[in-house]
């Protein structure tokens, strides 16, 4: 099982993957700029997310709203940012492709004579209001941000959310946009590919024609950063919600790197679904909990796993946090059951066989090419990254389960209503979130 | 070949789609069986749609459909709750239940080579749920916290709310999930009331598309569904009139940083003959990112991240809606503008050539990517079932776009869209935005208390 592709590297540095698939008459674009929330300091937070709204404001040759022409012509669009890449994608009707690949080449190469003051305080504007709608006016919306800034120290990259801190959204400035703009958005720190009903040949000569004459750019070097945990970080935040939440949270290996997968399986089988052990006793046996869930969120740079259980009526923040670790002793001094890992190995081959639907948009195949582009270095790594589940065994997993959900090495933070910082998990102190 | 950048490319002429027949048959219970060969990917997506749903929520009962589907899963002869979905992990199944007023639908996607593991699965939970006391309780439970939650979520308290106003004690002015005093007074036997009396094979429609064949699933459905017997009650026709209530209403939510705004009246049902027509003067409308109210809103005076507005089809008329989340101190603006946007197409500023041409190629060229998933085409022959469209709808659709004109657009919002009737609701901080709202003209705002929906 495997995406096919062919894959050519321009003379200026731009990665092209090319997959044909021709059971939908539909083609995919998908660009991806290594660049994200990573890329900024602290101070500037927020940039490469607000970068992204004004790419869809129009470039030098098409000095107005991107979206009326790609959406006239029959395509659906979007992009989005998160710590490590920016992304930008359309799905068009086959006969289309061509305005994409000038659209998207014409804001890679020429951007800025059209990038105004004007829409750049417009899409300010709109990416605050996002961050209302998303974080602030949302119940337990600011729980992420917390925990990143108690997770990461204060100048590491992860330290602060992708949408940024009202204050540096609030004093950026046109010319720092532009600086961003040549230091990231060029063919060398791209990846572009194209999925569906296409003809590789001719469609390769377009992208040479678009893109070839774009000039390379200097080359970005990786950001590094390293973190740890020296112990239990213990935080509250007061929310306008009606049951108290508990966060637990971890450092824990990158994307693709040893254990990773570990981690994702594990995560799985303590907390997600029905069949998962916390749930079992939390929800479904004790009752103490309304709802748990968990996840490994694998980062370029480092991830964090993290487990989440909201607060039935009447129960405390104190018991439920006892219950999850004592379940992740359990899993440590016994592993996983041979069902536990059965199930696993069922559900991950399914997800990646259900990731094969799609040639384009948020985690279509065009996507996943420039995810292992990007991250791994190979775009041929669809099989490689199931391998990583299937490969998994109880032993592995038991001992990431130990080495990275430390109870002494870790946030604890608890999101609780107004005026009820005593509905906290004990010894908690309030959490600052810009 | 060269390239110039003097224009953007025009786009070459849209690939025909010609959407897969589909294979139908019925059960001699009386289950309908549509199938869709469509074998990209090594998958089947089944969806049995009942076409029962919150609307069938007798009086006093509001949340009895949703909970009973809720409940189809909890269990089936010896399995239980909790066997019931090891069983469904076991083969990597997504699985999903899905409730609107009009239907209940079960979906379980699989590879293909556990269809068969499916479709016992899908049978168990569907006919032969064991809607056990105990479970009934922890599931009530579990729905009652999940209110208490919403109450700070502004979203579901405005759709919540809104649909009350609109709607009144019509079958549609409940959401799915009821509310705390209905919830806490049901029972198990409601629920197996509910079920032996609704979620019946006579009016129900077993979907499966992808990497299958008709006569394999037919067998095996005749099977595992062979047991599942008994007609659907009717359902009730709509009554009690629709309130005539105040036109501007606000959940206050004090220190909000945005207002949460719902604005609308009831619509029209999914047959009404303008169907197509209102589907373009949506997308003009509110329905696209290129909209009027989203670039009004959003690209020009930058007050919310997004704005839209909807026809919601239903089997009766559902509600025409414009949605947006506002910052606090734009609110009073932005219900002015959007009122104002809802006007000017009617007439006053009727939809340009541009617009139409941009709104009906917006629909109709990228049409083929609608059904790309197995799912999708699943969903799409669900709509044929739910709303007993013919069989030619998909093929029909692109020229039924094509052929409406600007009159046509003008006529249908003329028709269906009453500025006058339009109800607005706020979900947002009243002492920062009351003295703004008086300006409007939609007399002051009544305070919706929040145990009134």
């Amino acid at each position: 099982m495997n995406i096919s592709f062919t894959k050519h590297t321009l003379d200026n540095g731009l990665d092209v993957l090319l997959h044909e698939d021709h059971s939908c008459p539909i083609a995919a674009l998908n660009l991806w700029y290594h660049v994200g929330s990573k890329n900024e300091r602290p101070g500037k937070t927020g940039f490469a997310h607000l970068f992204e709204h004004l790419m869809f404001e129009g470039s030098e040759h098409h000095d107005r709203g991107f979206f009326q022409p790609l959406q006239g012509a029959g395509a659906t669009l979007n992009g989005s940012t998160n710590a490590d890449r920016t992304n930008y994608w359309e799905v068009v009707p086959s006969g289309a492709l061509e305005l994409a690949l000038w659209m998207e080449s014409d804001r890679m190469g020429y951007l800025l004579p059209a990038l105004t003051q004007a829409k750049f305080a417009n899409q300010r504007d709109v990416v605050l209001n996002e961050r209302r709608q998303n974080y602030e006016n949302r119940p337990y919306g600011l729980a992420s941000m917390a925990l990143l800034a108690a997770l990461f120290p204060p100048d590491h990259p992860y330290h602060w959310a992708t949408i940024g801190e009202i204050a540096d959204l609030e004093a950026v400035q046109l010319d720092e946009v532009h600086a961003f703009f040549r230091r990231y958005y060029h063919p060398a720190n791209a990846s572009l590919a194209i999925a569906g009903d296409f003809d590789s040949v001719r469609t390769l000569d377009l992208v040479r024609q678009y893109f070839g004459e774009i000039p390379a750019g200097e080359p970005v070097p990786a950001v590094r950063a390293a973190a740890s945990l020296a112990g239990d970080a213990r935080l509250y935040l007061e929310d306008r919600v009606e049951l108290p939440r508990l966060y637990l949270a971890w450092i824990t290996p990158a994307m693709f790197a040893e254990s990773d997968a570990d981690l994702d399986l594990a995560t799985d089988l303590l907390a997600n679904g029905k069949t998962s052990r916390l749930y079992k006793r939390l929800v479904f046996e004790q009752r103490v909990a309304t709802d748990v869930s968990a996840a490994q969120n694998s980062r370029e740079m480092a991830g964090y796993a993290q487990i989440t259980a909201t607060a039935a009526p009447g129960h405390t923040l104190a018991e439920i946090e006892q219950a999850i670790l004592d379940e992740i002793a359990r899993l440590v001094a016994e592993g996983p059951s041979d069902r536990e890992m059965e199930r696993g190995r069922a559900q991950a081959e399914s997800q990646f066989v259900f990731r094969l639907q799609t040639v384009g948009g948020f985690g279509g195949k065009s996507d996943q090419l420039n995810a292992y582009n990007v991250f791994v270095g190979d775009a041929n790594y669809f099989d490689r990254d199931l391998q990583r589940y299937q490969s998994v065994t109880r032993e592995s997993l038991r001992q990431a389960t130990a080495r990275y959900l430390d109870p002494s090495a870790r946030v604890t933070l608890s999101i609780v209503p107004r005026d009820r910082a005593a509905l906290a998990a004990p010894d908690s102190a309030p959490a600052l979130v810009a | 070949m060269t390239i110039t950048r003097a224009r953007l490319p025009e786009p070459g002429p849209s690939p025909s789609y010609t959407f897969p027949p589909i294979e139908k048959s019925t059960l001699p219970n009386g289950l309908r069986l549509w199938t869709v060969h469509h074998p990209q990917v090594p998958i089947v997506a089944f969806m049995l749609l009942v076409r029962r749903g919150a609307a069938s929520d007798p009086p006093g009962k509001d949340g009895l459909a949703a909970i009973t589907a809720d409940m189809l899963d909890e269990g089936s002869g010896d399995r239980s709750a909790i066997d019931m979905h090891e069983a469904i992990a076991q083969i990597g199944a997504q699985f999903d239940t899905d409730i609107g007023s009009d239907a209940t639908v079960i979906g379980l996607t699989v590879l293909s080579k556990f269809a068969p593991r499916a479709l016992t699965l899908l049978a168990d939970i569907v006919a032969r749920p064991s809607l056990r006391e105990e479970d009934f309780l922890r599931v009530r439970q579990l729905r009652l916290h999940r209110l208490t939650q919403l109450r700070d979520v502004p979203g579901a308290l405005a759709d919540r709310a809104f649909l009350k106003l609109l709607y009144g004690v019509h079958p549609y002015g409940h959401s799915p999930i009821g509310n705390e005093a209905t919830l806490a007074s049901m029972t198990a036997d409601d629920v197996r009331a509910f079920h032996a009396r609704s979620i019946r094979p006579t009016d129900a429609t077993l979907v499966a598309v992808g990497d299958c064949d008709h006569a394999g699933i037919e067998r095996m459905a005749r099977e595992s569904f062979a047991d599942w017997t008994g007609a659907s009650a009717g359902v009730a026709s709509a009554n009690g009139d629709l309130p005539r209530g105040a036109r501007l209403n606000i959940v206050p939510r004090a220190g909000a940083p945005q207002s949460e705004l719902r604005i609308g009246h009831v619509g029209v049902a999914r047959g009404t003959p303008d169907y197509h027509a209102l589907l373009v003067a949506n997308a003009i409308l509110g329905g696209q990112f290129v909209s009027r109210i989203n670039l009004n809103l959003r690209e020009d005076k930058g007050v919310t991240y997004g704005a839209r507005t909807a026809f919601e089809f239903r089997r009766q008329p559902g509600p025409f809606v414009l949605q947006v989340s506002v910052q606090t101190s734009a609110t009073a603006r932005a219900i002015e503008e959007s009122i104002r946007e809802i006007a000017d197409i009617r007439g006053p500023r009727p939809v340009t050539v541009d617009e139409l041409t941009l709104g009906v190629s917006g629909i109709t060229r990228g049409y083929a990517r609608n059904f790309e998933t197995a799912d999708q085409v699943a969903r799409a022959v669900m709509q044929l079932a739910l709303y007993d469209v013919s069989d030619d709808y998909y093929a029909q659709f692109v020229p039924c776009v094509e052929r409406i004109t600007i009159d046509e657009v003008s006529r249908v919002m003329a028709e269906h869209v009453d500025p006058s009737r339009l109800t607005t609701l706020i979900v947002g901080d009243l002492d920062a935005i009351g003295q703004d709202l008086g300006g409007l003209g939609l007399g002051e705002p009544v305070v919706v208390a929040h145990d009134s929906f």
